[in-house]
């Protein structure tokens, strides 16, 4: 092509204002449509005009990605000066004195020009179109489109829809090729596994063959295609838009997403994410967009289940679950739990789990457990976390300021991608585009490996040792795969950081909590210091922050110290800090503990001790399950059963990983009989001759803010109507408490591990074998057989390749499990993710220990 | 059709270091794979997309736009008739009908003896040379009806000298390592060592 | 004859080797650039008025000058993608003279601080690329080209690099992208003017293969002499290709705004006239993207202002001349096709425009046209742009779309007739073209 077409002069005189114009004073003035407004310095011309109540209509712009101007539909008239010009707003900041026209004739022509061209080879296919009554391009076309087409040619073909992964449809006849799903894949979610193919006329999206868009956050592509084009199999055909009603909530993860809930006919089907600036921009990782299908799963429990004849039931062996009323149901569990606190005392009653609950329902059966039965033996989190009194006390950093341009983010746990999919999409974005500094200490390679400043290899072992040296700056040697230079380099970074966040969770299951708290203690040395949780599951920030961990009171009150300012709120107090569950379970299985609570917790799959978990059931006299669906603790020893209800059917608030709190809202009724976890708490105290004191949400939500001074602000009203919702702030805690954390002295020197073994490492992917994810037919299916992922130098060494079955043994059990060879996995590391079918690691460790190192051989 | 070979990826990393980043290697290192198999393969594109580390898609999409790659087999001469505008006016359509007499096929087919593909092509600047085509994008000028049968008889028996579909260049280039400048990095905001250090260029640029 | 700058060797049939450049002054533009500073080269350069040749004819002093101070590295991009029909002269520029080529590209490197060269030949053109390769084989082999060039602190590499097929990779942004590994399609400007975000976002300086080979001879002679010769608005010469319907199509190097379009297409020393005897009908005067010019126009001197303001452009110095005899419907659909081939596909307005109007025109070739189908022509080509006006105003990113309007504009009112008579079939005989390959 000849430069003749390249540029005119016209536009060469453009080139010298660009490069010479001055930075736009604030508050840049404009006019649109002969109204003088202000707009923000900076902000895109398309923005600046919606900010103004201007819509101008776009396919292909999307806020929270690179404009490139592409499809053209919102071309409008500008004019800086030099004569009105057709310019896309989506590609234009403002600039003073600009002058728009978004509705005059040539500004009108041009629209309408690009919408009937948008057209001609678009299908009319509306009727059986999945995106029909909700689709820009539909709406475009009622609103100011031509009437009947003047193409008269043969539309362009394709085969009709095909799957681009597995749960994703793309119908090519119907893209517009607006490029926002290829800039999403590239961009946010950084699988760049969908492209432009072809050119010109023929250009379409599609995969590399036999390559698909196996991405964690395919879903997103649906939910942002301004056409039918991409469809989820999950919602394909279900419904109409206009069919549904829609609620807009928290989607229960530990990054609290902001969601909406649509339903039809008491049936939940579909999610689509909210663009909370402060928190998940809109984004949702397939795994929580798709989950819907668990909560209308046939699974789900309807009734309550009690063991056994007891009861009078039918069940003459007495040895299965069967369904019986409520009021038996929790007059049973009632009458345990009162038998046990009278025989044994409170200690002898236990709570396991609470995470699934909203806070309201936590604090429900905090007060419960803690306020009226008076057992402290209380724990939201299954070993796999970090000690609650050591997260209440860290001092918080948001998502915001964690990603605030120029900062310096610490990365200490699994991998984000795989555990909080969109504080993953949030990190990248602060690396790619914000300049953020990623210093990560992993045992292997994460999703965010690649953006990182500096990715440091640190074993389990080897943690807090790695931390202290960097944070002291004198490592004096390398420690493990960590280079003396490198912890040099990390110690300069972060000691010259201005704004400093420490993400902290736990890297591997296999290797002890103390290591992690031993890092956490390390940066805590460093003026200023944020920490983000990276806990994972569902509302644990909630059951920490209301109670439900072992020697906490709502608010994050220390039990031990803070007796007298909050004894007055509930009518008893556990005399002594209780068990965690590890501690539980142990009494449980010498009977230590009579009754054991399941609140939607499986410690049979989830804690790190399968058999000290069979024994604590098979000890206890009686366990109680609240659940959603029956998981392999319940079948195998709970006694009573209480279905509970379920995220979209009820009502409360979240809060997420920042203590951000946000509204929680119903849209359908459970199944069943199923009841909000609350309200069957606030049963077992009626029936135990107590009364927790509240009857509505409202009402515990209000009661929290009264008694919680971290929850001050947080009236049910304040939720309901803030906009990001409102955060828990710890320094709004009149009497802070004063935690001691466990003091370890000197950290550990790091462990090494000899020639012959791997250090294992027991990490987390996105799709599990999990109660929830295996409830959902769309999603089941994603999760991996069970493997041994090792580095390809290990597998050489050893001689094997992918596929190969090996046998794992520590110095506890043996294992047996095929290999796959993965170049992210650190020489020395065997690594064995957590809970997939076929290979379970857990039998290996023990826990105390500080790690596990296994032998791996051939067979 | 395979991955590139030992003698492509000598070639190949010789190519890969003369960018700044690698991925502006992409097109040089696509022909390179067509130059070993006459037509670029799905295993060849994942070869390229490892080394230069992005997605086969991300390959795919480039090399799909380029119309000189072939992701399918082609005749090993590969006759390209040109139907710009200059070649239209003297001609080129009567040139693509006889084309497809002599040959058998249509444009854009590829002889039953999958000797010779050939289509008419947009202009490849030899506008005053019009006729012309290209024989694996060698020039052949002012071509008659006669000239072509001739080239087509000359391809069958081996008289044609034309190396085959995908070679480019005869001559490569080669930087040797001692009189390399090096990459301009982008990360290295070295002013350029040539250029005066007290005043930048203001005084000429905007003088 | 007026005195060649950049054809100066093309009598020499050896020229393309370094002995041959050496020994006819080759050079000694970088000998003599070396003893001066680089502002002083850029102020030669901006005084000269050296327009750029690829077709926008914007100053290429002044665009060098566009690079924001302090910014490094800066690179070169030399446009070597000659792809618009009817265009030939940069792949002689690059087969004939390459050691030219490689001495303009020092040139700007030295002048602007731009620390590597990337020069960027189209894919098709396999002989220019061996020329080029060879060329800077024997460059780097005599210390013309690489690390402390001629034992001086000047370093800069030249890095040959070759396109794949794609006409579009001739727009600038496009180049940048192609270069980039990526689709050629075009950048928005604003914001990605190259000088100030270009390659790999750096400032870039994107030069067509004829700007570049003027500067050995403006460095040897000086500004002066160069502004001595050509027209008020446009200094120095211009290579055009002369081709169609001509006794004598060739390439010319004439001097810019003495010779006339009548002297280059009648001129015994040029194309020696309309060929067979026939009558001039019209003429492209300045590559397929240009709207045409007739009869009329043939006394409008070779100068930019002269044909800016005759309502087209002199573009890439394509001259196709169109003789009486010629079907404008189809001449008019061989373009339009052409471009709809060549689109990138990003913009609405050009991938599916263009595509429609190619698919029009295919239609009423042959002979399924409707009375509606001129009025529609129209409208489709006024929502690619507006007004079909000159210069083209636009919905698209790049001017690829406009330049699928310019046939269309040129001919569907002079010529309605030759439209008319296919859509209605009652008169056939506007000329008869062989029909084979028209839907090829």
């Amino acid at each position: 092509m000849s430069d003749a077409t390249e540029t005119t002069d016209e536009i060469e005189t453009d080139e010298v204002e660009e490069v010479e114009a001055p930075a736009p004073d604030p508050g840049v003035e404009i006019t649109v449509n002969g109204q003088s407004l202000h707009a923000t310095p900076g902000r895109m011309l398309i923005d600046a005009c919606e900010d103004a109540g201007v819509y101008i209509p776009r396919f292909c712009y999307h806020p929270r990605m690179t404009p490139v101007g592409m499809c053209r539909m919102c071309l409008v008239e500008v004019d800086t000066g030099r004569g009105p010009a057709l310019q896309p707003s989506c590609m234009l900041t403002v600039s003073p004195g600009m002058t728009v026209e978004t509705e005059s004739d040539a500004t009108k022509k041009a629209q309408d020009g690009v919408l009937e061209l948008l057209l001609i080879n678009h299908p009319l296919d509306c009727p059986v179109c999945d995106k029909g009554g909700e689709c820009p391009l539909q709406d475009q076309t009622m609103s100011y489109g031509p009437g009947e087409s003047r193409f008269v040619e043969e539309k362009r073909h394709f085969e009709k829809p095909i799957p681009i992964s597995e749960n994703v449809y793309l119908d090519r006849e119907r893209c517009i090729l607006c490029d926002r799903c290829t800039r999403f894949a590239k961009e946010v979610a950084g699988d760049p596994l969908i492209h432009f193919i072809e050119r010109g006329n023929n250009t379409e999206v599609n995969t590399f063959p036999d390559d698909p868009f196996a991405s964690h956050f395919s879903g997103n592509t649906v939910q942002i295609c301004p056409v039918g084009a991409l469809t989820a199999k999950p919602y394909r055909f279900k419904a109409r838009p206009w069919d549904l009603i829609e609620i807009e909530s928290t989607y229960p993860n530990a990054m609290g997403d902001r969601v909406t809930v649509q339903a039809s006919r008491n049936e939940i089907l579909r999610y689509q994410g909210v663009d909370s600036d402060a928190v998940n921009w809109g984004w949702l990782a397939d795994r929580d967009r798709f989950s819907f299908e668990a909560t209308m799963a046939n699974t789900r429990l309807g009734d309550p289940l009690v063991r056994g004849n007891a009861l009078g039931s039918p069940d003459p062996d007495g040895s299965e679950l069967v369904s019986t009323t409520w009021s038996a149901a929790l007059g049973q569990a009632a009458e345990a739990l009162a038998a046990a606190r009278a025989a044994g005392g409170p200690t002898s009653i236990g709570v396991i789990g609470g995470a699934r609950l909203t806070n309201e329902s936590q604090y429900a059966w905090a007060k419960l457990a803690k306020g009226i039965i008076g057992t402290d033996n209380v724990d939201a989190q299954l070993g796999d976390g970090i000690p609650a009194d050591v997260v209440a006390a860290m001092p918080r950093a948001t998502i915001d300021q964690a990603c605030a341009p120029g900062g310096t983010v610490v990365l200490i746990s699994g991998d984000p991608k795989e555990e909080l999919g969109t504080l993953y999409l949030r990190l990248r974005h602060a690396c790619e585009n914000d300049d953020v500094t990623l210093i990560e200490l992993t045992p292997n390679e994460t999703g965010l490996s690649r953006h990182a400043t500096q990715s440091m290899r640190v074993l389990p072992g080897e943690l807090g040792v790695v931390a202290d040296a960097i944070v002291s700056g004198q490592p004096g040697a390398d420690i493990g795969l960590s280079t003396n230079g490198d912890l040099a380099t990390a110690h300069a970074a972060v000691t010259a950081a201005e704004n400093l966040t420490v993400i902290v969770g736990r890297t591997s299951l296999a290797e002890h909590a103390a290591l992690t708290v031993e890092a956490i203690n390390a940066f805590a040395r460093i003026d200023g210091v944020r920490f983000l949780s990276a806990l994972r599951r569902g509302n644990v920030h909630g059951a920490i922050d209301l109670g439900l961990a072992p020697g906490l009171l709502p608010g994050r009150t220390a039990l031990a110290s803070a007796r007298n300012w909050f004894g007055d709120a509930w009518q008893t107090l556990p005399l002594d800090t209780g068990l965690d569950t590890a501690g539980m379970l142990q009494a449980a299985a010498t009977g230590r503990i009579d009754v054991l609570v399941l609140l939607g917790s499986d410690p049979l799959r989830d804690f790190a001790d399968p058999e000290l978990a069979r024994a604590a059931l098979a000890g206890a006299g009686t366990v109680i399950a609240v659940d959603c669906f029956i998981n392999d603790s319940i079948a195998v020893g709970a006694d009573i059963v209480l279905p509970a209800a379920a995220f979209g059917e009820t009502a409360g608030s979240h809060t997420n990983l920042e203590s951000r709190i946000t509204p929680i809202r119903p849209l359908v009724t459970p199944p069943g009989t199923a009841r909000a976890d609350w309200m069957i708490a606030a049963e077992l105290a009626f029936r135990m001759g107590e009364d927790l004191g509240f009857e509505s949400v409202e009402a515990i939500t209000d009661e929290i803010a009264s008694v919680s001074a971290l929850h001050g602000a947080a009236t049910a009203q304040a939720i309901d109507q803030a906009h990001d919702g409102i955060i828990a702030d710890g320094a709004a805690i009149a009497q802070a408490p004063q935690f001691v954390w466990t003091d370890l002295g000197a950290p550990e020197s790091a462990i090494p591990v000899d020639s012959y073994s791997y250090r294992l490492v027991i990490d987390r992917t996105m799709y599990d074998s999990g109660t929830q994810t295996a409830a959902c037919q769309s999603l089941a299916p994603l999760a991996a057989d069970g493997a041994v992922r090792l580095n390809p130098g290990d597998a050489g060494r050893l001689g094997v390749v992918d596929g190969v079955t090996v046998r794992i043994s520590s110095k506890r059990a043996s294992v047996e499990g095929p290999v796959i060879v993965d170049e992210r996995i650190s020489r020395g590391v065997a690594a064995i993710a957590h809970n997939h079918p076929g290979l379970d690691a857990r039998s290996l460790v023990d826990r105390e220990q500080t790690i596990t190192d296994v032998r791996v051989e051939t067979l | 059709m395979a991955r590139l070979n030992e003698t492509s990826m000598r070639i190949a990393n010789d190519i890969l270091g003369r960018y700044p980043v690698r991925k502006s290697a992409l097109i040089p290192l696509l022909h390179l794979a067509q130059e070993q198999d006459g037509w670029v393969s799905e295993e060849a594109m994942a070869h390229i997309a490892e080394l230069i580390g992005i997605t086969p898609a991300e390959v795919l999409g480039t090399c799909s736009f380029y119309e000189m790659f072939k992701r399918s087999p082609v005749g090993e001469y590969r006759i390209n008739i040109c139907h710009g505008i200059s070649c239209h006016l003297v001609g080129a359509e009567d040139l693509i009908e006889h084309a497809e007499h002599t040959l058998g096929v249509r444009a854009g087919s590829i002889t039953d003896d999958g000797k010779i593909s050939f289509e008419g092509v947009e202009c490849i600047a030899a506008c005053t040379e019009a006729p012309c085509l290209q024989v694996n994008y060698r020039y052949r000028n002012n071509v008659t009806t006669d000239d072509f049968d001739e080239l087509v008889e000359g391809i069958r028996n081996g008289s044609v000298a034309v190396p085959p579909h995908g070679t480019l260049a005869a001559t490569r280039q080669l930087i040797p390592e001692d009189k390399a400048a090096g990459n301009a990095m982008v990360d290295d905001p070295t002013p350029p060592a040539w250029w005066p250090a007290p005043q930048p260029e203001e005084g000429s640029a905007n003088g | 004859m007026v005195e060649k700058i950049v054809t100066r060797r093309f009598d020499n049939l050896n020229a393309h080797e370094i002995a041959e450049y050496e020994a006819s002054g080759g050079y000694q533009a970088l000998r003599a650039m070396l003893t001066r500073t680089p502002a002083e080269i850029h102020d030669e350069v901006r005084n000269a008025s050296l327009l750029g040749r690829g077709g926008a004819g914007f100053p290429a002093g002044v665009k060098w000058g566009f690079c924001p101070p302090g910014v490094w590295p800066r690179y070169l991009v030399v446009n070597g993608d000659e792809s618009e029909p009817g265009t030939y002269k940069d792949r002689q520029l690059l087969e004939r003279d390459p050691h030219q080529i490689i001495e303009g590209c020092l040139i700007a490197c030295y002048a602007v601080g731009l620390t590597q060269c990337f020069l960027y030949i189209r894919g098709e053109m396999a002989h220019a690329q061996e020329r080029v390769a060879q060329a800077l084989n024997e460059a780097y082999a005599a210390g013309y080209v690489g690390k402390n060039i001629l034992g001086t602190d000047f370093s800069v590499d030249i890095v040959l690099h070759w396109g794949a097929g794609a006409y579009i990779v001739g727009e600038e942004t496009a180049l940048i992208e192609s270069l980039e590994g990526n689709r050629g399609m075009p950048r928005l400007k604003p914001p990605f003017f190259p000088a100030a975000v270009g390659l790999y976002g750096q400032p870039t300086i994107v030069n067509n293969v004829e700007t570049l080979a003027n500067l050995p001879w403006i460095i040897e002679r000086g500004a002066d002499d160069f502004t001595a010769m050509g027209a008020e608005n446009s200094k120095g010469t211009r290579v055009f290709a002369v081709s169609g319907h001509v006794n004598n199509p060739g390439v010319f190097e004439v001097e810019f705004g003495v010779t006339t379009f009548r002297d280059i297409i009648e001129g015994s020393d040029y194309a020696g006239g309309v060929r067979n005897g026939k009558k001039l009908k019209a003429f492209i005067p300045g590559g397929a993207s240009a709207i045409w010019f007739f009869e009329e126009h043939l006394d409008l001197p070779l100068e930019k202002v002269a044909v800016d303001q005759a309502g087209s452009m002199l573009g890439s110095g394509a001259i196709v001349v169109m003789d009486e005899d010629t079907d404008m419907v189809r001449a008019c659909h061989n373009i339009v096709r052409f471009f709809a081939r060549e689109s990138c596909g990003k913009c609405t307005p050009c991938r599916e425009g263009t595509t429609w109007l190619e698919r029009i025109l295919s239609r009423i070739i042959a002979g399924h046209g409707r009375p509606s189908d001129l009025s529609l022509l129209t409208e489709v080509c006024e929502n690619i742009s507006p007004g079909m006006a000159w210069p083209p105003r636009m919905t698209t990113i790049c001017p690829l779309g406009p330049s699928a309007v310019s046939p269309i504009a040129s001919v569907i009112d002079r010529y309605r007739n030759e439209f008319d008579s296919y859509i209605t079939l009652s008169d056939r005989s506007v000329i008869e073209v062989s029909a084979a390959g028209m839907n090829a």
